[in-house]
């Protein structure tokens, strides 16, 4: 199993710094998952994490200068790590005008992601910065855990079909309901079946709900970073709330179970 | 007493202090012929600085003439008379240290725009003096550079972090964060900064040591120098005996004198495993490493220079003041428990270096050191190879 990357463009390191932060904010550790093509972050709902879930997706070609890997085997050519992105987030921040930075497997005291960064002095020499993450690699049997969620059948919720949508608060004292008007109920993409049958047939003008904890929604909006140039948000009645943000060269999907 | 500090440094002189409040508790004042010393210690003494401004940094500087004055007080109250710096810069003109011995007390008079006056009244008490003994120049591994180099190294490491590893090649200094538990080892982020000689104004090695010591208290020298700019000065020699770094000018010398730790296995049982014996790692061949290399092996490496300071064997004495040394020996036992890290010692200071591994202290006894401190023996190296099957044991 190898992985090497190289990230030499600032704009590129910049963005993919900005996602991994986005999603330290949102979860503790998380599972890499590296195929060829692409780099997903995933998180599995847990009842330890409150039921959420995560499915971030980026196209290695928009990040990487260079993307060599080798996963476990010819037919499993994937490499899936356990890793802390936080500690992502903290080796790249640092590192923002840096020249070039590369990341990759290595073994070092344990299996580790290693980012080294080369940063502009006024010497002849490169200042050097290594940062080496430890990571846990994931067995191959336990790879079926972490494939793309299907998209449920949704319902537009609290929102309905004619792009209004209220979010509401009720305490013992007090209630408070925003409501948002005009907002587009965009078809579901590779859609045929999945969701338009069904919602064709849903009275526009009904609502329906799911009441979610709101520190996992506070905790996804106040968190990202990455500036999405689309954001959606759907919803399956009194059962989990999927919001995704979308961006060129990436997607993240974030789960949020509803609560009884 | 009766000292005036003018103009741009009183902001100096309150720099200082803050910097001193990040170090220990109480603030140590000594105004001396050659200047006034502030310096502070931390509780387990592992830690020690002092800033000493000479009579040229004052617009007046008088002090008692018939006996030495020198008190202690707790630093926060004399950050509070110099709490808002942005404030101190626009709108303090000068600021006033006096004596009132009545009183046991040290007036400090703020002399602000439009004729307003602050003044804190602070209370002291008599205290011993506080001298580390420490000889820069006496050290082999001799370094300066300018405060920018020392804070864009730290930002790489997080706040949290207590101690750092700093090692030398004859053209390269290696600045490492230092997980101590073997615990934490497989789960903690391992950063290494990597500089070369050429970013240095001075950059002299005579032994290829490592060092370990705490970077809180670095980052509190910092704080210091980069607002005045000054350069910063690094001095240290074997593990186990203190790091110095400094700050000079024409008015005042700042010191830092932090203990590192020691090699002695003895004192390190835990430690074993670490990698802290090896030299530092050749020059990463960063532009050059291809798919096969990427693989680090664990040097089997040669063993660093034995250690020729038995520190805890016989315990230094806290303190220069030869009238209580009842006193000092119990400090010194009390130290003692510290180091092996006795719970019940210890008060909630969250300022504290975990002192129970800095094995080496640095007050010097106005003895000489004793003749039983041997040479120690060359601490066992453990190998680390690296595993010759990674790919297969990947699964």
């Amino acid at each position: 199993m190898k992985f090497r990357g190289k990230i030499v463009d600032i704009a590129c390191l910049n963005h993919f710094s900005r996602v991994i932060t986005t999603i330290s904010k949102l979860t503790k550790t998380c599972i890499l998952r590296l195929t060829p093509d692409n780099l997903f972050f995933v998180l599995c709902g847990k009842v330890a994490n409150g039921g959420v879930s995560m499915w971030c997706e980026l196209s290695q070609a928009n990040f990487f200068d260079e993307y060599q890997m080798e996963g476990m085997n010819p037919e499993d050519n994937e490499i899936c790590l356990e890793v802390a992105p936080e500690n992502m987030s903290r080796a790249l921040k640092t590192v923002q005008n840096a020249k070039v930075v590369k990341v990759k497997l290595t073994k070092k005291h344990c299996p580790c992601l290693t980012i080294v960064a080369e940063l502009p002095t006024l010497s002849s020499v490169s200042r050097v910065v290594t940062h080496d993450i430890p990571v846990d690699v994931i067995p191959r049997r336990l790879w079926h855990e972490f494939k793309e969620p299907t998209v449920p059948d949704f319902d537009v919720i609290e929102a309905n079909l004619n792009g209004e949508m209220n979010l509401k608060i009720e305490t013992d004292l007090v209630s408070v309901t925003t409501h948002f008007k005009d907002l587009g109920n965009p078809p579901w993409g590779d859609g045929a079946s999945q969701g338009s049958s069904s919602s064709q047939s849903r009275d526009p003008e009904a609502m329906a709900e799911a009441r979610v904890d709101i520190r996992r929604l506070q905790q996804f909006l106040m968190g990202q970073q990455v500036n999405p140039s689309k954001a959606m948000c759907n919803i399956v009645h009194e059962k989990v709330v999927h919001l995704i943000l979308l961006h060129d060269d990436m997607s993240l999907q974030y789960f949020i179970p509803a609560v009884v | 007493m009766d000292c005036v500090v003018t103009g741009g440094n009183v902001k100096v002189l309150a720099k200082a202090v803050h910097s001193l409040s990040r170090i220990g508790d109480d603030l140590y004042v000594e105004p001396q012929k050659d200047g006034l010393a502030l310096r502070s210690v931390n509780s387990s003494r592992s830690a020690y600085a002092c800033f000493l401004f000479a009579p040229l940094f004052f617009s007046r500087y008088t002090i008692p003439s018939s006996y030495a004055f020198r008190c202690k007080m707790a630093i926060k109250s004399v950050q509070a008379v110099f709490r808002s710096l942005v404030s101190l810069e626009k709108t303090v003109e000068k600021c006033r240290i006096e004596l009132d011995d009545q009183k046991n007390r040290l007036t400090f008079t703020l002399h602000c725009k439009h004729g307003l006056l602050k003044t804190h009244n602070l209370s002291f008490q008599d205290s011993e003096s506080l001298q580390a003994v420490f000889d820069k120049d006496s050290c082999g591994n001799v370094f300066r550079a300018q405060p920018r180099l020392l804070v864009d190294t730290v930002v790489h490491f997080p706040p949290s972090l207590e101690e750092v590893t700093v090692s030398v090649s004859d053209d390269r200094m290696w600045v490492r964060n230092h997980v101590e538990d073997e615990a934490e080892q497989s789960k903690a982020m391992l950063t290494e900064l990597c500089l070369a000689a050429d970013e240095f104004d001075h950059f002299a090695v005579q032994a290829q040591n490592r060092i370990t010591f705490c970077l809180k208290e670095l980052r509190s020298l910092l704080v210091f120098a980069e607002s005045t700019g000054l350069p910063i000065s690094m001095y240290f020699d074997e593990p186990g005996s203190p790091v110095v770094l400094s700050v000079t000018d024409s008015v005042l010398e700042g010191n830092f004198v932090l203990a590192t730790l020691s090699d002695d296995p003895n004192h390190c049982k835990d430690n074993n495993r670490r990698t802290c014996t090896q030299p530092p790692p050749p020059p990463d061949d960063f532009m050059n490493d291809d798919m096969d290399s990427y693989l680090i092996a664990m040097d089997t490496s040669i063993a660093p220079v034995p250690s020729t300071t038995g520190p805890s064997t016989s315990p230094l004495v806290a303190s220069t003041c030869s009238k209580q040394p009842a006193a000092v020996s119990h400090r010194s036992r009390k130290r003692n428990e510290e180091e092996k890290g006795k719970e019940g010692d210890r008060t909630a200071d969250l300022n504290r270096p975990p002192d129970k591994k800095f094995c080496s202290l640095f007050f010097g006894s106005v003895l000489p050191p004793s003749p039983q401190m041997s040479t120690q023996p060359i601490t066992h190296q453990n190998v680390l190879a690296s595993d010759s099957e990674d790919d297969t044991c990947m699964e």
